[in-house]
């Protein structure tokens, strides 16, 4: 196994086991909505807080790597790119499309949550 | 000569066509997340706010609230199943390994069970 697909690996998992606990706070939230409105307004308040905002960002970044690396496995598994030059550039497009989403949904984050009311 | 039966020495050491099951889920579990995955990350992005009111109209549509359900289950099977190939992959010692699986399983189911029944109590609303 080249360098390469053994960091990609090892970045699948990580970014699958981020994701793995941000169904916690999923679950949190998605209980709070359904402890009515004055549970939720305090559960928001914690969910808002600037901390969290930063567990987002990460929690966008791993979504965006592990969709990306996600879709090389099933192209993968239908038994394309798996030669060794395919899968090092495939590799490349991983990263970069990851890093881009990435960038565009913290963006989109940050900037929404400064324009709403 | 044993007494054990052929079928009984050959059970549970070697392939027995089930394996592939699980790889079959993680799969379709995959698929599944790509759209469900992409839907509720932009939802939530594109939302005007995230205060209750907007919230909880929001949940309670006739098809985000199912959506929202098969995101949470298949985002659990989804996880359940890749925790578990990291445990395999690194707890190598029998024991610590059943019981890293089942706590990792169990705690996954807790999980999808408690936010099912969350989205549909706002989706049903139940809360005011």
């Amino acid at each position: 196994m080249s360098r390469y697909s053994l960091l990609s690996s090892i970045s699948n998992r990580a970014t699958g086991i981020v994701l793995t606990c941000g169904q916690l706070l999923l679950v949190y939230w998605l209980i709070a909505a359904a402890s009515g409105a004055q549970a939720y307004a305090r559960a928001a308040a914690v969910l808002a807080s600037p901390a969290l905002k930063a567990v987002y960002a990460v929690l966008l970044a791993a979504f965006a790597y592990h969709l990306a690396a996600g879709i090389r496995h099933l192209v993968w598994d239908t038994g394309h790119g798996l030669a060794r030059d395919q899968s090092r550039r495939s590799a490349g497009w991983v990263i970069t499309i990851a890093v881009l989403l990435a960038a565009a949904l913290i963006v989109w984050m940050v900037l929404g949550g400064a324009s709403a009311p | 000569m044993s007494e054990r039966s052929a079928l009984g020495r050959v059970r549970g050491i070697g392939s027995a066509k089930e394996g592939v099951g699980d790889w079959w889920t993680q799969r379709l579990t995959s698929v599944a997340l790509v759209v469900l995955g992409s839907w509720f990350v932009v939802s939530l992005l594109g939302l005007p706010d995230h205060d209750f009111a907007t919230v909880a109209a929001w949940m309670r549509s006739w098809w985000r609230a199912p959506a929202l359900i098969l995101f949470v289950l298949t985002g659990a099977w989804h996880s359940q199943l890749g925790v578990r190939v990291i445990i395999e992959d690194y707890v190598h010692e029998i024991g610590a390994k059943t019981l890293a699986i089942g706590v990792a399983s169990f705690a996954h189911i807790v999980i999808a069970a408690i936010g099912v029944v969350a989205v549909l109590r706002v989706a049903l609303g139940g809360a005011a």
